[in-house]
């Protein structure tokens, strides 16, 4: 029974109540982050961190936590998990962290951090809590990983920085093809993220009351 | 107990005081190490204004090309100031002039690097390696597509400097002295146009001395 439950703390957030497209929570770093691939890998990685994290320490506080000030509390924590992240990066992976510049540390007020604190992980034990955490940052990193390989695909002809589309396909060298310099832009996150929303909806039949 | 005031009071502030103290044990021990990257980087994008920068040079490599190729000076500006520069080049051939230009963005201060050729005139190649645009918008100014743009272009018009001009498309693929705008990003290139053309004039003793 247990082990059942805790599947589904893992597994719902990854489709059925995924943060991004099922609670529309997150959507600025999902847009900021997803031109490529390994700045969306990265960022992800960096959010699943943080919310096992938070979502841990709030757990083995939750007793303590003077509820009046709770609020504060769980953002100290949410931030001091962002800013040693943020400091990791920037010794050990300086080019990306340069590309992701304040969104890292934006996480301090990404939506899903702090309200799977407040919603989840002061109400749950701390092995339930950091399942939760990495549920939710796992179906957040899903969404910003298909959002970036289809912007990068579509928008630079490349995954992960390697051209995929073959270059002699390309306009400027006798072919046909031309990038959508739609998707570079932000307004292209939109687009693609509206079509991963409709679609999960679709499949769900999951309607907004 | 947990409602009562001093309660309330110690939780905060203990817990502020262990954060602090994890936090500032990790940034100083991590320092170094950043710090190296800050340098690494601002070399990588030296090679890169000169257009020697080639795909996968390991940190060590690109500290080997700097220390053989290029020499830190600085000039004394009309202003009354040193202002530093990088000459690029073996000693008695130079190939290049890096000059170190900055100013306000939109959202905070950008830096860029500005190569000329020998002749002081033309653009060997820039690049914007520090800045904090918006991201797809200003932030396309380090964007290879929109820096390429001003190789070949002149500073000088007829023996003045009018330095370059980010402008929109129409005149710009034209002039010698204009490159095309970022669409978006009116704020970000107006300032780049303002401290260009500022910084570059700190540096006139240099550029007109080799005219």
């Amino acid at each position: 029974m247990a082990a059942k439950g805790s599947l589904k703390t893992v597994v719902e957030p990854l489709g059925i109540s995924n943060p991004i497209t099922r609670q529309v929570l997150g959507i600025c770093s999902a847009l900021a982050v997803t031109v490529k691939l390994d700045t969306a890998l990265v960022m992800s990685g960096a959010l699943i961190f943080v919310l096992v994290g938070s979502n841990a320490l709030v757990s083995v506080f939750r007793n303590l936590i003077p509820s009046r000030v709770r609020i504060i509390v769980m953002l100290t924590i949410i931030a001091t998990l962002v800013i040693f992240i943020d400091q990791l990066l920037k010794a050990y992976l300086y080019d990306i962290s340069k590309q992701l510049s304040v969104f890292v540390g934006l996480i301090i007020t990404n939506c899903i951090v702090l309200g799977r604190a407040e919603a989840f992980a002061l109400k749950n034990g701390v092995w339930q809590s950091m399942l939760d955490g990495f549920g939710n940052g796992l179906g957040y990193g899903i969404i910003l990983v298909l959002v970036a390989a289809m912007r990068e695909l579509f928008g630079s002809g490349s995954l992960l920085g390697v051209q995929v589309v073959p270059l002699s396909l390309y306009a400027d060298q006798g072919g046909w093809y031309m990038n959508n310099g739609l998707m570079l832009l932000a307004p292209g996150a939109f687009f693609v993220l509206g079509l991963l929303i409709w679609l999960q909806r679709t499949v769900t039949g999951y309607t907004e009351e | 107990m947990h409602s009562s005031n001093g309660y309330t009071y110690f939780f905060v502030i203990s817990m502020a005081v262990v954060s602090a103290l994890l936090l500032s044990v990790v940034t100083t021990s991590l320092q170094e190490r950043q710090e190296f990257n800050r340098a690494v980087d601002v070399r990588e994008n030296l090679l890169k204004a000169v257009g020697a920068l080639e795909e996968g040079m390991t940190p060590t490599e690109i500290d080997r090309f700097y220390r053989s190729m290029f020499t830190a000076r600085s000039i004394e500006g009309p202003d009354g100031q040193q202002h530093d520069y990088y000459r690029f080049g073996p000693e008695e051939r130079p190939l290049g002039y890096v000059l170190p230009v900055s100013g306000k963005g939109a959202w905070s201060t950008i830096r860029a690097f500005l190569a000329l050729e020998p002749d002081l005139n033309t653009i060997k190649g820039i690049t914007f390696y520090e800045h904090g645009e918006t991201p797809g918008l200003g932030g396309e100014i380090e964007n290879e597509r929109f820096t390429r743009q001003f190789v070949g272009k002149k500073i000088f018009r007829d023996g003045e400097l009018v330095s370059i001009t980010i402008a929109k498309a129409a005149l710009a693929s034209e002039s010698p002295h204009a490159v095309d705008g970022i669409s978006g990003a009116s704020i970000t290139t107006g300032s780049i146009n303002r401290f260009l053309k500022k910084d570059l004039m700190n540096y006139k003793p240099l550029l007109e001395d080799g005219r």
